[in-house]
């Protein structure tokens, strides 16, 4: 006779409690959600940045100029490792991807290329250190970065990079912004809810590295004008409208490690806004020392290698705290001290993929993707009835709203997020999930009509289906999987390869033992003469 | 005879001579897949910014979108290339443009955010999406290897899970499949971006589904019926399961009819393809795959291993 066995129930009415508890704060509002006791779970469902709007960033650490920076620091190091070995030298210079000098007396190449080596350090877990030492002809030296080293590099500035961003974001109040790595020199940043990347992006595009440094008054600014200083000075612009190009100490008297606080203010001369710091212990003394010894000299506000102002010193500034003052808005006085705040990106973040959508659109998706899922079961619920009729329609409509409720459950519980595309493959996984009931029924009358009794032609329906459903609903599975592996980036499509891996797990089980759990209690309490199909 | 429920109305038995009429469908299949490629070299795919690189602004103003300002704005600030067009509600647009200069388009995008703000009072932007030329590609390169690992993968099941000459009908008939469904998004000129590999796999998906019921069914056949002709095991094996296809065809449609209606523009493009899949993937199982099957012949030796589960008498 027609059996199903006890462990099979048991394990169907789990499914379906299991179903029915998860999906259940989904459908509830607000209120009565709030209202349920805690022992119920108040779990939604994961709704994608485009359901519920929000922003999506991908950012990239700038390699070119990490290595630049890099190249610039090597040049430093190696002006002053010579110096110090009493090394005379010249051309010490860019030269290609990496860094050349010449030693102007051949007997001391050797001293000078020992000296030089003692630069390169060991790169944890791998074979190079991170400057190679080369001597070429003619008395020159190179230095350049091994790739492996900048790999290396890049990588260390994403972690770090990572940690800022994260700082800068949250100071910005967004709602839980998610940030996370991907690959090795790229970080995603997810901000659901926030409609304006551009705020996200005046936070995050800047390293806003801030140094003081002193003013070079011997330099002409027609020298400075054509980029002629001595070689311990530099050039440096002036942000838009600040004036001519001008020659600073490279070595810098203080610099954006040091602040303990950095507020948006206003200058309480002109009252535009500006930004008020304070210096650590170190940074204070320093400024102090700095400021006593070249008292009605300029020195120069630099963040990220451009001169904010080059105010001069009228008297020593001992306190440690003072004023950045600049073409400053309200809006881009508040970032400035924001990401001061938060510390230096160790990189250039640079933005390659942007992606937003408004709250308003988000919502008209929903929506529509919850009318399109109703009429979608309305529609498929009425044309099993009329196909099957009541028994059996009405076995494949209990089984797929079971079907509906394992997903939606399975994804709250799982985390999983649904996307637009999400519900297209939720709404097609119903579908999918119908189908197999049919190749069931379809079976269950072709034992029938070769003429074998009720309970058997069930019996030997279902298992005869059993085969082509699960082959069938693995090949849909592997193209789920496979969509899921090469979702790169794309968030919502990701989404939809999670809701339809999950839809064919749940929709097997709905079929094999929900539905065949309910075909065999139907049987056993009307022990039909002839199946009603 | 009763006449609920419906599936009663089916006749219990159908004769249709599938396999006569496949000569017939493979010259229409090379005409629409010659079409295809065709449609491919003169107009090409409408690719979205996705595989593209560039800018999709959706915008929304508070009168109907005033489409010729815009584009004369637009060209004002350099973004020569800019398609503008009506979104859905009248008083949407989608801007979409390229490259301006040679700035990131996540660069670019601000600046042309800024100027529109400031020269349409009340414009807001609803949707954006600025990919840069490395992510399009890679993102194009990703979509393209994860349709042939999907087929691969297919070829591999269905010849672990029937025979060799299975997993190639079933392969030419999802490359079919793709190749229709690429050349109608071609043709029509619907956008083609990342959720379009969704759809495409979905129609593989589908497609194999249906490939495998088929072939479930004729290897059974072919099980039950050792000598019976292979012509007539199909056609036999097609008509046995031809109201499961057409109740399966039908309720798929009908799940996608109200996304396809009540979606909105923005998955239209997905929609539509799938719908349009459902089709080709019920056609090519009995036009293309089992054709293939049929001129390549199957190995009938295997059937002996196996004696069906309460076969017929």
């Amino acid at each position: 006779m027609l059996s199903f066995e006890r462990w099979k129930v048991v394990l169907c009415v789990l499914a379906i409690l299991f179903g029915a508890v998860f999906t259940l704060p989904n459908l509830l509002p607000d209120n009565v959600l709030a209202a349920m006791p805690g022992f119920l779970p108040h779990q939604r469902l994961n709704l994608g940045l485009d359901l519920q709007g929000g922003s999506y960033l991908l950012l990239e650490v700038d390699t070119a100029s990490l290595k630049a920076e890099k190249l610039n620091n090597l040049i430093e190091d190696a002006r002053t490792t010579l110096q110090g070995k009493q090394i005379v030298f010249s051309g010490l210079a860019l030269s290609g991807d990496g860094v050349s000098v010449r030693i102007t007396d051949p007997s001391q190449v050797q001293p000078a290329y020992a000296a030089l080596q003692t630069l390169a350090l060991p790169v944890p877990g791998a074979v190079v250190r991170d400057v190679a030492v080369n001597t070429g002809p003619d008395q020159t030296i190179h230095l350049t970065i091994p790739d492996q080293a900048m790999v290396k590099a890049s990588a260390d500035a994403v972690t770090q990079d990572i940690e800022i961003v994260r700082k800068r974001i949250d100071s910005l109040g967004t709602r839980e912004p998610q940030i996370t790595q991907q690959g090795t020199n790229r970080i995603v940043v997810e901000a659901p809810g926030e409609s304006d990347p551009e705020r996200l992006k005046a936070v995050i595009g800047q390293t806003a590295k801030l140094t003081f440094q002193m003013v070079d008054e011997s330099v002409s600014p027609q020298d400075a004008a054509s980029g002629q200083a001595p070689p311990d000075d530099q050039v440096l612009p002036f942000a838009e409208g600040g004036g001519p190009p001008t020659a600073v100490k490279r070595r810098a008297v203080v610099s954006g490690e040091m602040l303990t606080n950095a507020q948006q203010g206003n200058d309480p001369r002109s009252n535009k806004p500006n930004i008020d710091f304070r210096f650590n212990g170190i940074g204070a003394k320093r400024f102090g020392d700095a400021t006593m010894e070249n008292v009605n000299k300029r020195f120069a506000i630099v963040i990220d290698g451009k001169i904010l102002s080059a105010p001069v010193i009228n008297e020593p500034i001992l306190g440690g705290s003072g004023q950045i003052v600049g073409s400053f808005t309200v809006e881009s006085a508040a970032n400035l001290a924001l990401m001061l705040r938060s510390g230096a990106l160790p990189a250039k973040l640079n933005a390659i993929e942007q992606r937003t959508v408004g709250a308003e659109l988000g919502a008209d998706s929903v929506r529509a993707g919850e009318l399109a899922g109703v009429i979608a079961i309305a529609l498929i619920g009425a044309f099993m009835i009329l196909a099957y009729g009541f028994t059996f329609g009405g076995i494949a409509v209990l089984g797929l709203i079971a079907n509906m409720s394992m997903v939606i459950a399975a994804m709250t519980v799982g985390g999983a997020t649904l996307t637009l595309p999400g519900i297209a493959g939720l709404i097609l996984t119903i579908a999918m999930a119908v189908d197999a009931n049919v190749l069931i029924f379809e079976r269950i009358r072709d034992e029938e009509r070769a003429g074998r009794r009720p309970a058997m032609a069930i019996d030997t329906g279902f298992n005869r289906a059993t085969e082509s459903i699960l082959d069938a609903n693995v090949t849909t599975f592997l193209s789920a999987v496979i969509l899921f592996i090469f979702a790169g980036g794309g968030g919502p499509v990701k989404g939809f390869a999670w809701t339809l891996s999950i839809g064919v797990v749940t929709s097997v089980f709905s079929a094999l033992f929900i539905t065949r759990m309910l075909v065999t209690w139907w049987f056993s309490v009307t022990r039909a003469k002839q199946l009603p199909i | 005879m009763q006449f609920w429920p419906l599936i009663r109305l089916l006749p219990r038995e159908t004769h249709f001579k599938f396999v006569s009429l496949a000569p017939y469908a493979a010259i229409v299949s090379a005409i629409l897949v010659l079409g295809c490629f065709v449609s491919f070299a003169t107009q090409g795919l409408n690719l979205g910014v996705d595989f593209k690189g560039g800018t999709a602004l959706e915008v929304m103003t508070p009168g109907p979108a005033p489409l010729p300002a815009l584009r004369g704005d637009l060209a004002r600030m350099g973004v020569n290339d800019a398609q503008i067009q009506q979104f859905g509600d009248p008083r949407s647009a989608m801007i979409r443009f390229e490259r301006v200069a040679d700035v990131e388009p996540a660069q670019a995008v601000t600046a042309v955010k800024a100027r529109l703000s400031r020269d349409f009072q009340g414009i807001k932007f609803t949707s954006e999406d600025a990919v840069g030329a490395t992510i399009s590609g890679e993102l194009f390169k990703g979509g393209l290897e994860a349709l042939v690992a999907a087929i691969a993968l297919m070829l591999a099941y269905i010849w672990f899970r029937f025979q060799l000459q299975f997993g190639m009908g079933a392969v030419i008939a999802l490359a079919h499949d793709i190749v229709l469904t690429m050349g109608m998004l071609s043709v029509f000129h619907i956008e083609f971006s990342l959720p379009s590999i969704a759809a495409l796999l979905t129609v593989i998906g589908y497609s194999m589904n249906e490939k495998v019921i088929s072939f479930d069914r004729l290897r059974e056949n072919l099980r039950k019926y050792k000598k019976m002709p292979l012509r007539d095991v199909i056609n036999l094996s097609e008509n046995e399961r031809l109201s499961r296809t057409m109740i399966t065809g039908a309720t798929a449609l009908l799940a996608l009819s109200g996304m396809l209606f009540l979606g909105g523009p923005t998955i239209f493009p997905v929609i539509i393809a799938m719908v349009f899949g459902i089709f080709v993937g019920t056609y090519s199982s009995i036009y293309v795959a089992l054709p293939v099957i049929l001129i390549w012949g199957v190995n009938r030796n295997d059937a002996e291993v196996v004696k069906p589960i309460g076969a017929r008498p």
